[in-house]
């Protein structure tokens, strides 16, 4: 019962706001936060039951029974996941506080509490799923919340772009996650996960013919469930190649970038990868695949993240870079890392979106950090956890991001010459977070002030809803690298068996070193860039203007998929339109109308209205049928 | 002794002049006035054979024949005086409403 309220608390809230939002409006959050912290301290003790015991199995109802197909709702709680209820609450509850502040006065207030209701309940019953089904429907549930909050600006057309953006864009990886889950129970006759999972080493040397009609391509099932799994994770997650609804998705309020699109949600991809540990273990091709994904996404966010204007922007790229690692973290083996620094990432992702946010109220909806600058004395505590979360972020030493951050570098640095290869990345992706944290942090917080005058003098400290979230996530950013999370984690995350015992002691503290230098060299170079020598940026910008442009463009890839997918699509759907449908099958249906129509034109002329033409007829008919009578 | 064929070929003769009138002319009361002739040529058909086949039912159903033309032509002709307080006409070919 009351790991089933966990979820349930949210849900009545989204049921009660949804219904009556009309009567409720501005008084929503007298239902959303209390259902949210409610939830919060069942979660909190649900974790330190699990933290004590074993993990929860527990059913609540049959879902579908049709002969060997059986799914229940169930609830399968292990650490990893009891961590995760952790977070979504955690976060979630923020948010709802800051909400409060942040959408002060929207026409769509009840309306957006009963949307995150809505999804921290999917959230929560994703995390929680003990089979593929469940966690298949809230994952489109969590997708659907995703694109209904992005959304919330309807009216504006870049938001309602955006929303269609980021839920196409994840239709394709979960067609292949659909296709995955197809094949679970193909392969399985069930799709329960520890079932799953006991099954699953004896189908290891298992191939599967790809080709159809007598063609042959073996493909290891695993491999193959796998990968289509995984496709899954990288619409989700925003890796490369999909990671172009994530940027996008920052048209919607900022509360649900922090929620949805940086602590939780996108989160899910990785958390997936992790839960699936026992399935990816077998397959080391997809492993393979699934770190240089997360290291060519870690690398190529963070080149763009560089030279971004729009205060929020920076901070998504620097997201999808940050999942990139954990995703990296995970095809490496490095299960346990992967999660913490979800968990930590989490936390401080979650509090430099909220600090973005309070910065765009206070300067009425201005997000170009060009017209920033000269903020911290005006907005001291923004600007202090905002310092904070850039330093986590950056893995300064002794936040969380730091511990986390070198657990990952540690992880692939063990893990075989790809994890050695794909540590230089992440080393190189350390930097350039680094750097473009804090050129965000110098740029929009120090130096001048370029606010418009008539904003500038009105520019002060938002409500305590919206600093209250601020510090204690900031406080957050800094403690969750003390908890001994990976410890905590490691039982629930089986690692490769080919993975050798870590290296303790000289590798281990070079890597950290290394990943100190990397951090502090990017700071210190943001430094000189930004404050130092104001007017060196813009000599580099000109001197390599080719890259510069790449990285402001996002190195195309938008338009790449404009010319490629979007506009064929809209070709092709534009010839069936008027090939197709117009001439074909409107042509068809029109010419059945018009032929029925020339019939009853020409049957028209029988009916005279004359009732001696009628006699006539009846007359004719009789002598007709009495000649025929008589003749035969 | 009079041929039953005489007597066919007259409820012939008649049947097809009340036809003929039916079909060619355009007075209403005219019309009403061949139908009745259809009407009595059938009945003489009745009659003939009722006394060649020595069958009184033939000349029963004459009576009833007989009993619903007179209903009929009252009918008929209270239906005429409705349509000619409508339309001031007897010339059938004005009362084309139906027309499709």
């Amino acid at each position: 019962m009351k790991y089933a309220l966990i979820p349930l608390l949210p849900f009545a809230a989204f049921i009660v706001i949804g219904l009556f939002g009309h009567w409720i409006r501005d008084r929503a959050h007298w239902i959303a936060v209390p259902a949210v912290l409610g939830s919060f301290v069942l979660a909190a003790s649900a974790f330190f039951d699990i933290a004590q015991g074993t993990p929860v199995r527990l059913t609540l109802y049959s879902w579908i029974s049709s002969g060997s197909f059986q799914v229940p709702i169930g609830f399968y709680i292990d650490r990893l996941a009891a961590a995760m209820l952790l977070l979504v609450t955690i976060v979630s509850g923020l948010v709802h506080v800051y909400t409060i502040g942040y959408m002060r006065g929207d026409a769509g207030y009840a309306r957006f509490f009963s949307y995150i209701a809505l999804f921290t309940f999917s959230m929560l019953m994703l995390v929680m799923a003990d089979n593929f089904l469940q966690l298949y429907v809230f994952w489109e549930a969590v997708g659907l919340c995703s694109y209904l909050l992005i959304g919330h600006w309807y009216e504006r057309k870049a938001a309602s772009d955006a929303a269609m953006k980021a839920f196409i864009v994840n239709r394709v990886g979960d067609f292949g996650f659909g296709l995955g889950v197809m094949l679970v129970f193909a392969l399985f006759g069930t799709l329960q996960y520890e079932q799953v999972f006991a099954q699953a080493a004896s189908h290891a040397h298992e191939t599967l013919n790809l080709l159809p009609f007598g063609g042959a391509w073996p493909v290891n099932v695993l491999t193959l469930l796998c990968l289509l799994l995984f496709a899954g994770a990288v619409g989700k997650s925003a890796q490369v190649p999909l990671h172009v609804w994530l940027p996008d998705a920052m048209e919607g309020p900022t509360p649900i970038s922090a929620l949805i699109h940086a602590a939780t949600m996108v989160t899910a991809g990785v958390f997936m990868v992790a839960r699936f540990a026992t399935l990816y273990n077998l397959s080391p091709t997809a492993m393979a695949v699934v770190a240089v994904v997360g290291g060519v996404t870690a690398i190529f966010a963070a080149t763009i993240a560089l030279t971004q204007n729009d205060i929020k922007r920076i901070v998504a790229y620097s997201t999808v870079s940050q999942l990139g690692y954990m995703m990296m973290a995970c095809g490496l083996g490095a299960y346990t890392a992967g999660i913490y620094h979800l968990l930590t990432h989490g936390a401080f992702k979650a509090l430099l979106f909220l600090g973005c946010g309070s910065v765009i109220i206070a300067l009425h909806h201005e997000q170009d950090i060009r017209r920033m600058g000269g903020l911290k004395d005006k907005l001291p505590i923004t600007y202090w956890t905002f310092v904070i979360g850039s330093l986590a972020l950056a893995g300064f030493p002794l936040t969380a991001g730091f511990f986390s951050k070198d657990e990952i570098l540690i992880g692939a640095w063990t893990a075989g010459p790809l994890g050695r290869t794909l540590t230089v990345v992440g080393l190189l992706t350390a930097f350039l977070t680094a750097f473009y944290s804090f050129r965000l942090v110098f740029v929009a917080f120090w130096g001048p002030s370029r606010v418009d005058p008539h904003v500038a003098r009105q520019v002060h400290e938002p409500s305590p809803t919206m600093t209250m979230p601020l510090i204690v996530l900031a406080a957050l950013a800094i403690v969750t690298g003390y908890l001994g999370i990976p410890g905590f984690l490691s039982p629930a995350l089986p690692g490769p068996m080919s993975l050798p015992p870590a290296h303790e002691g000289a590798a281990t503290f070079a890597i950290m070193a290394l990943a100190t230098v990397m951090g502090l060299g990017g700071i210190a170079l943001a430094y000189v860039f930004y404050v130092l020598k104001p007017a060196l940026p813009s000599v580099i910008a000109q001197q390599w203007s080719s890259l510069y442009a790449g990285s402001l463009h996002k190195w195309y890839v938008d338009e790449l998929y404009e010319a490629w997918f979007v506009r064929p699509t809209i070709e092709a759907a534009n010839d069936l339109w008027q090939w197709i449908d117009m001439r074909v099958i409107d042509a068809a249906v029109n010419g059945v109308a018009g032929s029925i129509n020339l019939w009853s034109r020409a049957l028209r002329l029988i009916q005279s209205g004359e009732v001696q033409h009628y006699a006539l007829a009846m007359a004719l008919g009789a002598v007709v049928i009495l000649g025929v009578y008589m003749l035969l | 002794m009079v041929p039953l064929s005489y007597y066919m070929i007259l409820s012939g003769v008649v049947f097809l002049t009340g036809l003929v009138g039916v079909l060619i002319r355009r007075n209403i009361i005219i019309l009403l006035l061949s139908i009745e002739l259809m009407l009595n040529a059938t009945n003489i058909n009745f009659v003939a054979f009722s006394y060649y086949l020595h069958d009184i039912a033939g000349q029963v159903f004459v009576f009833f024949a007989l009993t619903v033309a007179a209903a009929e032509v009252a009918v008929g002709l209270a239906i005429f005086i409705a349509l000619y307080r409508g339309t001031p006409s007897v010339n059938v070919e004005e009362f084309n409403l139906m027309k499709g």
